[in-house]
């Protein structure tokens, strides 16, 4: 097996499931990181049957028209707002029929974030035997890049030119003050990190939430082949803290940052939408300390962070 | 066979319960539900009841009620769901989806009036806010007709040339909460009414996507499949109806229901629970000498042209009864219907007991002096009822 992902991608193995999630003749932009993430999902899956629940967001685009379709797997388009009770409704016959059939959601961070909050939280807390993936691009990538509440302080988008004002919402922390059974964020950068999630999440029972960092070439106005390095920086810097929370409870820390800020100022210049709105690295690094105690305090790790 | 004495809410719970445990040997049945006055005591029915496969889960709001339904159809269960109002508004995004999903959802809707301000008394508005969404519409008007409705809309919306949602409507509280007599068939009477609901469409282990885009040429062709289907299903309607008769020994009501009015002169057209005040007016005048009779829309969706056109042939004057009001333009029953009167025909519009107005014999009364004392057909009217 290729343990590290290969120009910006994954090779086939035989591990990989026979036919692709995502098939080839997909719309997504070159660099998306939601193509990676579904070629990760591939080989996580390898023969698990899947059903998968989409609403309104760049993957219901991707899909192509009727009758044609790129996902490889049973999947109905729901409403912006809906995935997770459409995919309720969808479990909860699986169950009733004693299926095997994994649910997945594939939603974006305004469908978690924002209009789909109140029914993430409600399957959340009922507990639904859901695989939740958000894939965050932090922005609303479909209607062309305004801001989601997972786009981060400092970055400009269609609706905040000057850029954001407000940091992004905590999505595990609010996720796990559900008490669910699994929560975790995902790097693409880390391969082996992601599958080995990817699979527990698929054969965990209960509502499984992963978070995942999405490089959104055209809305971060960035290079698409620097996808997964943007995503390594951010990880990095600490930027983005690669963690998982058992029952709400249990934080694990998975990947331990550098801090290091030429990481953090090589994300920040590597993306145009952080570019003359003000945002540097000493802005960001209070609320990056901030968080990373929290977690040191929740996960019990207390290895000082390391500065550069 | 029993005799039950029950409300019309519960007398929908119950029929979706015995339709509901008729697919336990297929994919079962799952329903989402949220409480609204005055459709409350039927979610509640369903939440107290065990179901043989089959689940019924507590949504955290309309909008997910109906998603939680549109997951169980497309996954292949039976689906019904209840809810009215601004239940109903809220709901509307996902109506839409399941029209066009072709799931063949049921719900249950105790009409009551949207607000703010808020209102929970009976009025049509709401159930009509879907009228061109793709969904059969259904009105009742005693609580056997709603039990006997329930049923036959899951046999209609689950018939392969029909497949889409169905709503089943009764007045709020003038219905749903009115006890009285029921007769509820067996469950293995049921059974054979009923069979195993077969979704094509569900998400099976074929690699489809249902509901993604689409580009215009395929959309139409959608809609015009859509439209066909539904126009068809007044003509199945009426073999559910001698199935049913057949299995349980009465005929539930026809798409439209005609009092006297073969040979009247002047017809009286409503919807709901007006038409049986209707029907007693009828009596009172026809008494009288009058040659008056009544029709009432009991399918609204497909909209019986062809029969309302047979009745309306040759009558000198139409009062239609709305208990809606569609703001700038008048009753939406009226608007619906008086294209189907002869032209030399007076046909009136009276929006009559809109948000919630108890409507008397003596109110219908006093429109049908007005109706006869006019030589041409005006302005629809707005009739204050407290
Ligand atoms: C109720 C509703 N409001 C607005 C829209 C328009 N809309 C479609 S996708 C989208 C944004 C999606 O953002 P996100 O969930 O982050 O997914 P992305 O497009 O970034 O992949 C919006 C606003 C819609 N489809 N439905
Ligand atoms: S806009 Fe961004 S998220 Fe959407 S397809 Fe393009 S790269 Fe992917
Ligand atoms: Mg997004």
């Amino acid at each position: 097996m290729i343990k590290e992902p290969a120009l910006n991608g994954m090779a086939y193995t035989e591990q990989d499931r026979r036919d692709p999630l995502l098939r080839p003749g997909n719309s997504n932009c070159g660099g998306c990181g939601m193509s990676n993430l579904m070629q990760m999902l591939r080989r996580a899956t390898g023969e698990r049957e899947l059903k998968m629940v989409v609403p309104a967001c760049c993957a219901a685009v991707t899909s192509g028209s009727f009758p044609e379709s790129v996902f490889g797997i049973p999947t109905i388009m729901s409403t912006f707002a809906s995935a997770a009770s459409v995919a309720t409704g969808v479990a909860a016959v699986a169950q009733l029929n004693a299926e095997r059939t994994r649910v997945i959601c594939l939603a974006g961070d305004g469908g978690t974030y924002d209009i789909g909050m109140g029914t993430l939280s409600a399957a959340a807390e009922r507990n639904e035997d859901i695989l939740y993936l958000c894939y965050d691009n932090e922005i609303y990538g479909n209607t062309g890049g305004q801001r989601s509440s997972a786009t981060p302080a400092g970055a400009a988008t269609t609706s905040t030119p000057r850029g954001k004002q407000e940091i992004k919402k905590d999505i595990i922390g609010i996720m796990a003050a559900h008490r669910i059974p699994y929560a975790a964020s995902i790097s693409l950068a880390h391969s082996d990190d992601t599958l080995r999630k990817l699979q527990f999440a698929l054969d965990a029972r209960g509502f499984r939430f992963l978070h995942v960092l999405s490089p959104c070439p055209t809305g971060w106005k960035s290079e698409p082949a620097m996808g997964i390095e943007l995503v390594r920086l951010a990880v990095r810097s600490g930027l983005f803290p690669v963690f998982e929370v058992f029952d709400g409870e249990r934080y694990v820390i998975n990947v331990e940052p550098e801090f290091s800020n030429e990481a953090l100022m090589m994300y920040l210049s590597l993306q145009r939408r952080f570019r003359n709105t003000g945002v540097t690295e000493e802005i960001l690094r209070p609320s990056i300390e901030r968080y990373w105690n929290y977690l040191r305090l929740m996960s019990g790790r207390i290895v000082p962070a390391k500065r550069n | 066979m029993s005799v039950e004495l029950i409300s019309a809410n519960h007398a929908a719970a119950l029929s979706a319960i015995l339709a509901a445990r008729a697919n336990r040997t297929a994919r079962g049945f799952c329903a989402g539900v949220y409480p609204i006055t005055p459709s409350t005591e039927c979610m509640e029915y369903l939440c107290s009841q065990e179901i043989e496969k089959g689940n019924v889960i507590r949504a955290d709001s309309e909008h997910n009620a109906m998603g939680i339904c549109i997951g169980a159809s497309a996954a292949g269960a039976r689906s019904f769901t209840t809810t009215c109002s601004n239940g109903l508004a809220y709901m509307v995004e996902n109506c839409v989806a399941a029209a066009g999903y072709r799931l063949p959802i049921v719900m249950s809707v105790a009409n009551r009036t949207l607000g703010p301000p808020w209102n929970i008394w009976a009025d049509h508005g709401d159930s009509l806010l879907l009228r061109d969404l793709g969904w059969l519409q259904l009105y009742s008007a005693d609580n056997q007709e709603v039990f006997d409705t329930v049923l036959c809309a899951f046999k209609l919306a689950e018939d392969p040339r029909v497949l889409m949602p169905a709503l089943c409507c009764m007045d709020g509280f003038i219905l749903s909460h009115t006890m009285s007599q029921v007769d509820v068939p067996s469950q293995e009477q049921v059974d054979r009414f009923l069979p195993p609901v077969d979704i094509p469409q569900r998400l099976d282990k074929t690699a489809h996507t249902l509901g993604q885009m689409e580009a215009p040429h395929a959309s139409v062709m959608h809609r015009i499949q859509h439209h066909q289907a539904m126009l068809g299903a007044e003509q199945l309607y009426a073999e559910i109806q001698d199935s049913f008769a057949e299995i349980f020994g009465r005929r539930p009501a026809d798409p439209l229901v005609t009092y006297r009015a073969e040979d009247a002169e002047t017809l009286i057209v409503s919807m709901g629970t007006l038409g049986v005040t209707a029907e007693r007016v009828v009596d009172q005048l026809r008494e009288q000498g009058q040659a008056v009779g009544a029709v009432r829309v009991r399918m609204f969706r497909p909209m019986p042209d062809t029969g309302l056109s047979k009745i309306f042939a040759g009558k000198q004057r139409i009062a239609v009864l709305d208990r809606d009001v569609s703001i700038g333009f008048g009753g939406v029953l009226w608007g619906e219907v008086r294209g189907f009167a002869d032209p030399a025909t007076i046909v009136q519009n009276y929006m009559v007991g809109v948000a919630g107005g108890d409507v008397r014999p003596e109110h219908m009364l006093n429109l049908l002096v007005d109706l006869q004392q006019r030589r041409e057909s005006g302005a629809p009217q707005i009739v204050e009822v407290a």
